[in-house]
């Protein structure tokens, strides 16, 4: 499963970052930003409902292929920029967390 | 535990960043640049990983508990030391400070998914060498190691 494939295929929203040729190995949710970083492996799709700048440094840090904000939770404009500066992709859905695991759970993501 | 000691020799290269109490809105940025010029030098991906892990954790907790402070990278022949330094207020029990689950983090600094009482476990668990020293009244200093 690559990130283009939720865009393409699933009608997420990319705000921002550019490499959407990239795959998604894996995926993972939790809001606790400390909990993340214990945890969070490369190549990443991580769903959270934060929307602050501090995300953006988790992902990068933990080389994440993307960040997925469900329920169609907005981010802020500065935070979207902040993301492009960082190249950071992210990506907005109107999906819960168990829909968009079941769309990468069949597309192989395991 | 070792006496914190900052040991400058064989340092090929000093990072040197200042981290602002409460500053939210830049926390993360001296890791990111710790983690991309070690990232420049070929430092392998799992080592990049631990620093930075261990270099964010630490620069949360300055934005979060400290007064200010400062985070420094020596990038050295056969380790990386990160070295942390604050104004205050330091911690009376640094055993507590210690246990998984346990926070002082403020309402808001939860609300944005801090405050888990992971920081200092996770900085730990990720380090080959831990220090701390801390003086209530004074500050805290660390200093962590990844061998390569």
């Amino acid at each position: 499963m690559h990130i283009q494939d939720l865009i393409e295929k699933h009608g997420f929203v990319k705000l921002s970052g550019d490499d959407t040729a990239r795959e998604i190995k894996r995926v993972y949710t939790c809001d606790l930003l400390s909990w993340v970083m214990a945890k969070g492996k490369s190549d990443t799709a991580w769903i959270t409902v934060q929307t602050h700048n501090n995300i953006l440094a988790v992902a990068s840090l933990l080389d994440f292929a993307c960040i997925i904000i469900p329920e169609g939770i907005q981010v802020p404009e500065e935070v979207i920029e902040k993301a492009n500066e960082q190249n950071v992709i992210l990506l907005s859905t109107s999906l819960e967390g168990y829909e968009i695991f079941k769309i990468l759970y069949e597309a192989g993501v395991r | 535990m070792k006496p914190y000691m900052k040991d400058p020799a064989n340092a090929a290269m000093k990072l040197h960043y200042e981290v602002a109490k409460d500053d939210f809105a830049r926390a993360g940025e001296a890791s990111s640049k710790i983690k991309s010029v070690l990232k420049q030098l070929g430092i392998e991906g799992g080592v990049l990983r631990r620093i930075a892990i261990a270099a964010y954790e630490a620069e949360i907790n300055l934005v979060i508990h400290s007064e200010g402070g400062t985070v420094e990278a020596f990038i050295k022949p056969d380790c990386i030391e990160l070295y942390i330094e604050d104004k205050g207020p330091g911690i009376a029990d640094i055993d507590l400070a210690m246990t998984q689950g346990y926070s002082t983090a403020n309402p808001a600094a939860r609300e944005m998914g801090f405050g888990a009482g992971m920081g200092l476990p996770n900085m730990q668990k990720v380090c080959d060498d831990f220090t701390i020293e801390s003086e209530p009244g004074e500050g805290t200093r660390i200093k962590m190691v990844v061998n390569y």
